[in-house]
C-alpha cells in the first residue's frame, strides 16, 4: 500500500525544471501552428498519461475510448500509461519537459499546467485548436460528435485559463463531500442541519468522545473513534480561508496565507486534534475505512471517493466483520456561512504536450478532444462522483436515466455515488477555484501541511501558540519555498538576471568538463589514426 | 545449586542487556507498550530501505526482539546510502499508528557500530491467529501458499501487485510494494507472472494495512 508522498520531490524538481529553462541549454520547441489539414497517410504514435482513482472500471474505460478513437483514426495509435496519484503524473512530467520527452496527451491540474509552462511552448494553448473549423470543437473534419466550446461547462473551462489562453480542457469535475454517519449523528441527540457548519461538526464530534469506564466509545462501543477525520488538508484550509473571506493567493502569485485568520482556524483544529475529535488521512488513513467502521462520523473526502463511502460500497478496504450497518447522508462540505455555501471545485483536466511535428500535435489534439465526447464523459462520470464536463452530456437522457436510477443496485447505480454528482450538478454555481500561478502547487501543499503539523502537535502534546505559529510559518515558506515565488507574471517574461554564483560555477564547471572530455576523444582518435 | 546457576545466568543477561542500551533507549517490549503519539527511542538494525526522496528515508529495521517500520525518517541521500543492510542504528522519532501499522514517524537516527541480520521466520502458522501481530514489520516466510488473485494496483506493470494467497482453506492479502522493490526486480516480475493454483513460497516484511499485509520481496514457485 504506498501512500501519497510527492509534494516535496515535486518542490525540488520544479525548481530544477526553472534552472534549466533559465540557461537555455536544453533545446527548445518552437510554437506549435495548426497544420492545414491532417495527414492520415502518416503514422502517428502518441502517449497518453491517465490517472484512475484505483478504479478498475475506470482503466477500462480509458481503455475502450482508446480502441473506438483508433477505430476512427486508423492511423493514430494511442499507448496509455496509467497512475493512481496526481503528484506521480506531475513529477513525471516535470522531468520529461527537462528532455522533451513529455506524454502527447496527460491528465492534469492546472496548478501543475503553471510549472510545466516554465519549459518554453511545452504545452500547446488551446485557443487556436478550439477555433479550428476543421478539426477544432465541433469541427467539420471531425470524425465524432464532438461538443463545441459553448457546450463545455462555462465555469469549468475557465478554470483552464492561465496567462490569458486555455492551455487544458476539463476532463471531469468533482469536488469535495461530507459523508456523514446519520445514525451515530441522532444517536448523539442531533439533528442534521440544511448546511453543515463547522461548529456543528466540532459540536457533534467532542460530543462523540465520551468513554465508559473501559475506555470503549460510548457511541459504538469501541476503543477507536474519531469523529471527524479529512482526506485533503489542503482543500481543508484552502475551503475554510475562502468563506472566511481571508487570503489566500493573489491571482498575480502574491501568497497571503500567513495571516491572522489562519492562526485562528489553526488554534481551532489544534484544539479539537488535541482531544482525538479531529484527524486526518496523513496522520490516521482513509476516512471511508474508519466511517465504514463505525469509527468515524464525519468523513470528508472527494465526490470521487464516493465508491468507497458507506458499510454498501461497491469498493470497500476493510474486512467484512469490521464493517458497520448506518444510515449515510452526502452532504456539503462544512461552512462558516450556511446561507452562502463555498466548495471547491477539482477534477482531472487534459492538456496537450507540444512536439517538434505539428501532425502529432494535432493527433494528440483530436484524441484529447474525444475524451469530450458523450460516450466517455458519461461513462467515465459513472465511475465516481464525478459529473461530466460538457452540458451536452449532463443534459443527456442516458444520464438522466443514469441519475434517476439512484439506489437501483449497489454497484453501477450506489445511490451514495450518485447523491456525490447530484451534489456538484446542484451547487456548481457555489463552487470556486484558487488562482493559478507557478508555484501554486507549493501553496496548497504548505496549506495542507499547516493542519497536518498542528494536529500532530496536539496529539503530541507539545504547546501550538504564537510563538509556535510564527516558527510554523516560517517552516511553510522555507520549505515549500514560498519566498521564492515570482508574482506578476510567467518566469519567461521575467528578466531572469544575472545567475547565482553557485549555478554559475556549476554550469563553468560542467562546460570545463564537457570540453575535456571531447578533448579525451579528440586525443584517443588522432592515437587511433597513428 | 542447578537453580542458583539459572537465576545467576538470568541476572547476568539482563544486566548485560540492559547495559547494551544508552539510557533511554527502549526495548521492544517497551516500544510495543508505548502510547501513540509519545516519542520513542530505540536501538535496532537496517533489513531493507523501502525508499529515499527529498531527505526522508522509508526503513525496515528488525532487532533480536522485534521489529519497527520507520516512515519518512529524516535522512541525508549520503546517510542513506551508509544504512546497509544490518546497519545498526538509534533512532528517536514518535510512534505512530497508519491503517493498524504500527510505525515510527518525525524520526532521526545515528549509525552506532554493531550488525544484526534477521532470517525470515516461518509464519505461515501463525496467519489467521491474534498472535501474528506481535510480529508486525519481522521478517516472515509464507510457505505452500496458493495463489487465487493477482492485481496490478492500476491495472498494468508500474505500481504496487495486490495478491490473494490462502492457506488452509483461508485468504490472506499480500503486496508486492513498489518503492520497496522497484518494477525491474525479480520478485516484481516473478509474482506479476503468477497464475491461479501456482503453489508459492513467500518472504517478505509483515507489514499491515487494514489486517497483515505482508510486503513481498521474493517468491518461489513450489508447483
Amino acid at each position: 500500500m504506498s501512500r501519497g508522498r510527492t509534494a516535496l520531490l515535486a518542490v525540488a524538481l520544479a525548481a530544477c525544471l526553472a534552472l534549466l529553462s533559465g540557461c537555455h541549454g536544453r533545446k527548445e520547441l518552437g510554437a506549435f501552428a495548426v497544420p492545414d489539414a491532417f495527414d492520415t497517410t502518416r503514422r502517428h504514435e502518441i502517449t497518453f498519461w491517465a490517472k484512475n482513482d484505483t478504479n478498475m472500471t475506470q482503466v477500462a474505460i480509458y481503455e475502450e475510448a482508446i480502441a473506438s478513437f483508433e477505430s476512427l483514426y486508423p492511423n493514430i495509435d494511442v499507448n496509455l500509461r496509467l497512475y493512481t496519484d496526481y503528484g506521480k503524473i506531475y513529477n513525471d512530467v516535470i522531468t520529461n519537459i527537462s528532455t522533451n520527452t513529455t506524454p502527447n496527451v496527460c491528465i492534469t491540474y492546472p496548478d501543475h499546467i503553471a510549472t510545466y509552462l516554465t519549459g518554453t511552448n511545452s504545452v500547446v494553448p488551446l485557443d487556436a485548436l478550439f477555433a479550428d473549423a476543421q478539426y477544432g470543437l465541433a469541427g467539420s473534419a471531425l470524425r465524432f460528435d464532438s461538443p463545441g466550446q459553448e457546450e463545455i461547462v462555462p465555469q469549468f473551462l475557465q478554470e483552464c485559463m492561465l496567462e490569458g489562453s486555455h492551455y487544458a480542457m476539463p476532463f471531469m469535475r468533482s469536488t469535495e463531500a461530507c459523508y456523514v454517519n446519520k445514525t451515530y449523528v441522532e444517536a448523539l441527540g442531533y439533528t442534521l442541519p440544511d448546511v453543515l457548519t463547522w461548529d456543528f461538526i466540532w459540536e457533534v464530534s467532542e460530543a462523540a468522545m465520551a468513554k465508559d469506564a473501559e475506555g470503549n466509545f460510548l457511541i459504538n462501543g469501541q476503543k477507536v473513534m474519531i469523529p471527524f477525520i479529512y482526506k485533503s488538508t489542503d482543500n481543508m484550509m484552502i475551503q475554510m480561508l475562502r468563506q472566511k473571506q481571508a487570503g489566500y493567493a493573489g491571482e498575480d502569485g502574491e501568497i497571503q496565507i500567513f495571516n491572522d485568520t489562519t492562526k485562528a482556524l489553526l488554534y481551532t483544529v489544534a484544539g479539537h486534534a488535541g482531544t482525538g475529535a479531529f484527524s486526518t488521512f496523513k496522520i490516521s488513513s482513509y476516512p471511508a475505512n474508519f466511517l465504514n467502521a463505525g469509527q468515524c462520523i464525519f468523513a470528508v473526502d472527494s465526490t470521487a471517493g464516493a465508491t468507497w463511502m458507506g458499510c454498501d460500497a461497491p469498493l470497500i478496504d476493510i474486512s467484512e466483520e469490521k464493517l458497520v450497518d448506518f444510515d449515510i447522508e452526502v452532504m456539503m462540505v462544512p461552512q462558516f456561512d450556511p446561507e452562502h455555501p463555498q466548495m471547491i471545485s477539482q477534477g482531472p483536466s487534459v492538456c496537450v504536450f507540444n512536439k517538434e511535428d505539428p501532425q502529432e500535435v494535432l493527433a494528440s489534439w483530436l484524441f484529447a478532444q474525444y475524451l469530450l465526447t458523450d460516450d466517455v464523459q458519461i461513462a467515465y462520470a459513472s465511475t465516481e462522483g464525478y459529473v461530466p464536463v460538457t452540458t451536452q452530456a449532463q443534459q443527456s437522457e442516458r444520464y438522466a436515466d443514469y441519475l434517476r436510477r439512484s439506489g437501483e443496485d449497489n454497484d453501477a447505480h450506489y445511490s451514495v455515488k450518485i447523491d456525490a454528482s447530484r451534489l456538484l450538478l446542484e451547487h456548481t454555481d457555489k463552487t470556486f477555484v484558487t488562482p493559478v500561478f507557478n508555484g501554486s502547487a507549493s501553496l496548497r501543499n504548505a496549506a495542507g501541511q499547516m493542519i497536518e503539523e498542528v494536529t500532530k502537535s496536539a496529539r503530541r502534546k507539545k504547546t501550538v501558540d504564537e510563538a509556535y505559529m510564527q516558527a510554523l510559518f516560517a517552516d511553510m515558506t522555507a520549505l515549500y519555498r514560498l519566498d521564492q515565488i515570482e508574482t506578476g507574471g510567467s518566469a519567461e517574461e521575467e528578466d531572469l538576471g544575472a545567475l547565482p554564483a553557485a549555478s554559475a560555477a556549476l554550469l563553468i564547471t560542467l562546460a570545463a568538463v564537457w570540453c575535456a572530455m571531447g578533448a579525451y576523444v579528440l586525443a584517443q582518435a588522432i592515437r587511433k589514426k597513428k | 545449586m542447578k537453580k542458583f546457576i539459572a537465576v545467576l545466568l538470568t541476572l547476568t543477561m539482563a544486566f548485560s542487556g540492559c547495559a547494551a542500551l544508552a539510557e533511554g533507549v527502549m526495548t521492544h517490549a517497551e516500544y510495543v507498550a508505548a502510547a501513540i503519539d509519545t516519542e520513542v527511542v530505540v536501538e535496532t538494525y537496517v533489513q531493507a530501505k523501502q525508499s529515499w526522496w527529498e531527505n526522508k528515508a522509508t526503513v525496515y529495521c528488525q532487532s533480536e526482539d522485534g521489529a519497527y517500520f520507520l516512515y519518512e525518517m529524516a535522512c541525508s541521500e549520503e546517510d542513506y546510502a551508509k544504512l546497509e543492510q544490518g546497519t545498526k542504528i538509534r533512532v528517536t522519532g514518535y510512534k505512530a499508528e497508519w491503517a493498524g501499522e504500527v510505525e515510527i514517524v518525525d524520526a532521526t537516527f545515528e549509525i552506532l557500530e554493531g550488525s544484526y541480520i534477521a532470517q525470515a521466520q516461518d509464519m505461515t502458522a501463525l496467519l489467521g491467529t491474534d498472535e501474528l501481530i506481535a510480529h508486525q514489520n519481522e521478517f516472515a516466510a509464507f510457505k505452500g501458499m496458493t495463489i487465487e488473485k493477482v492485481e496490478y494496483k492500476n491495472g498494468q506493470p508500474g505500481d504496487d501487485i495486490y495478491v490473494t494467497a490462502s492457506v488452509g482453506g483461508q485468504s490472506y492479502n499480500f503486496c508486492v510494494e513498489v518503492y520497496l522493490t522497484g518494477t525491474e526486480t525479480d520478485v516484481y516480475k516473478a509474482v506479476g507472472e503468477l497464475k491461479p493454483g501456482d503453489v508459492v513460497d513467500m518472504e517478505g516484511y509483515l507489514y499491515w494495512y487494514e489486517g497483515v499485509n505482508p510486503h513481498i520481496t521474493s517468491v518461489t514457485l513450489v508447483k
